[in-house]
C-alpha cells in the first residue's frame, strides 16, 4: 500500500481505531498549547488531593501511630523519608522516558519535560538524603555511611544537579537539549543500582519493608499513614510539573500568537 | 502536648526531618506556580510597551 493510502483510509477495526487515538493524543501531547490549555485542571485538581494527603498522612503518622518497638519515636520519620525516596526516582524514571522521546522524536515537549523535572527531583532528593542522615544519627549512631544505597542516592542527587547545571553550562539551547538528554539517558544506569543495592551489597541500610507481592514487614497501622503521604507526595509532585511546565511553555512560547491572547484575557485566580 | 513535641528524646530529630520535607514540597509546589505569576507580569508589560511605542 503506498504511504499516503493508510492515514486516508479509515481504520476498521478496534485495535487500530485505539492505536489512532493513542498516536493522536501522542501529537496532542506534543503540542505546547494545547496541552497548557489542557493540563491546567488537572494541575489545579492534584494540588487539591496531595495537600490535604500529605497533610492527613504526616499528623496520623506523627501523632496517632504507636512509636516503634525498637527504634521508639524516630521511626516516624519513615512517613517523609521514605515517600521522598519513591518520588525522586519516579521523577527520574520520567525524565528518562522524556529523553528517549526527545532523542527519537526531538519534541519540545519532552525536553520541558526534562527541565521542569530535574530541579525537582533534586529538591526532593535532597529531602530524602536530609531526612535519612536525621533518621541514621538515633538509629545507627551515625548521620552518613559510604555504603551501596546512600551513595547511590548522593549520585541520584548530583545526576539531577548536573541535568540542571549542564543546561545553564551550554548557550545553545538545542545543544543543550541534546546534552541533557544524553546525561539523563546515561544516568538512567544508577537507578537499578539505587533499587538493588539494598540485595547486593551488606549495607546498614534496611531491606525494604514491602515488596510488591509479598506480605509487608511492617505493621500494618504503619502502612495507612505512610500510603498517605507516598500518595500525596506523588500528586504534588505531578502538579508542580504540570505547573512548571505550564511556566516554561509560556517563557519559551512567549512571541506565539495564542501566548498574546492568553496574556490579554483577564488573569484566573490561581495564576 | 510535651509528649508530641519531646518524641520520646527523639523530637529534634523528627521535627527537623519533617520541617525540612515541607519546606522541600511547598519550595516545589509554590515555585512553579510564582515563576508563571511573574512571567506573566512581565510580558504584559512588554506588551503595553509595545503597543504605546507602536502609536
Amino acid at each position: 500500500m503506498p504511504k499516503g493510502m493508510e492515514t486516508a483510509a479509515q481504520p476498521r477495526t478496534g485495535a487500530a481505531r485505539g492505536w489512532r487515538r493513542l498516536r493522536e493524543a501522542f501529537h496532542k501531547a506534543g503540542s505546547p498549547r494545547w496541552f497548557f490549555a489542557g493540563c491546567r485542571a488537572w494541575m489545579i485538581g492534584l494540588y487539591a488531593i496531595g495537600a490535604p494527603l500529605v497533610v492527613v498522612g504526616a499528623v496520623w503518622g506523627l501523632a496517632f501511630v504507636p512509636p516503634d518497638r525498637l527504634q521508639g519515636d524516630s521511626f516516624r520519620i519513615l512517613f517523609v523519608h521514605v515517600p521522598a525516596v519513591h518520588v525522586a526516582q519516579s521523577v527520574y524514571y520520567a525524565i528518562a522516558v522524556a529523553a528517549v522521546v526527545y532523542l527519537v522524536w526531538r519534541m519540545k515537549m519532552a525536553d520541558m519535560v526534562i527541565a521542569v523535572g530535574a530541579p525537582i527531583g533534586l529538591a526532593i532528593t535532597a529531602a530524602a538524603l536530609l531526612t535519612g542522615i536525621i533518621w541514621g544519627i538515633p538509629t545507627w549512631g551515625t548521620g552518613w555511611v559510604w555504603d551501596a544505597r546512600t551513595v547511590s542516592t548522593l549520585v541520584l542527587l548530583i545526576l539531577f544537579f548536573g541535568l540542571t547545571a549542564l543546561r545553564q553550562a551550554v548557550v545553545r539551547p538545542q545543544r543543550a537539549a541534546l546534552a541533557v538528554a544524553l546525561l539523563a539517558l546515561v544516568g538512567v544506569v544508577n537507578l537499578p543500582i539505587i533499587k538493588y543495592s539494598v540485595d547486593w551489597f551488606a549495607t546498614l541500610h534496611q531491606p525494604p519493608s514491602i515488596r510488591i507481592g509479598q506480605k509487608p514487614a511492617i505493621a500494618a497501622v504503619f502502612l495507612w499513614p505512610l500510603a498517605l503521604t507516598t500518595l500525596g507526595y506523588y500528586c504534588l509532585a505531578v502538579a508542580a510539573g504540570l505547573a512548571g511546565l505550564r511556566a516554561l511553555i509560556v517563557d519559551r512560547e512567549a512571541g506565539a500568537d495564542w501566548v498574546r491572547q492568553w496574556l490579554a484575557r483577564p488573569a484566573p485566580a490561581s495564576e | 502536648m510535651s509528649d508530641l513535641l519531646l518524641m520520646g528524646g527523639h523530637g529534634a530529630y523528627v521535627w527537623s526531618a519533617y520541617a525540612i520535607s515541607c519546606a522541600a514540597l511547598l519550595g516545589i509546589c509554590v515555585w512553579p506556580l510564582a515563576r508563571l505569576r511573574k512571567l506573566r507580569a512581565k510580558l504584559l508589560r512588554r506588551m503595553a510597551e509595545e503597543a504605546r511605542a507602536g502609536r
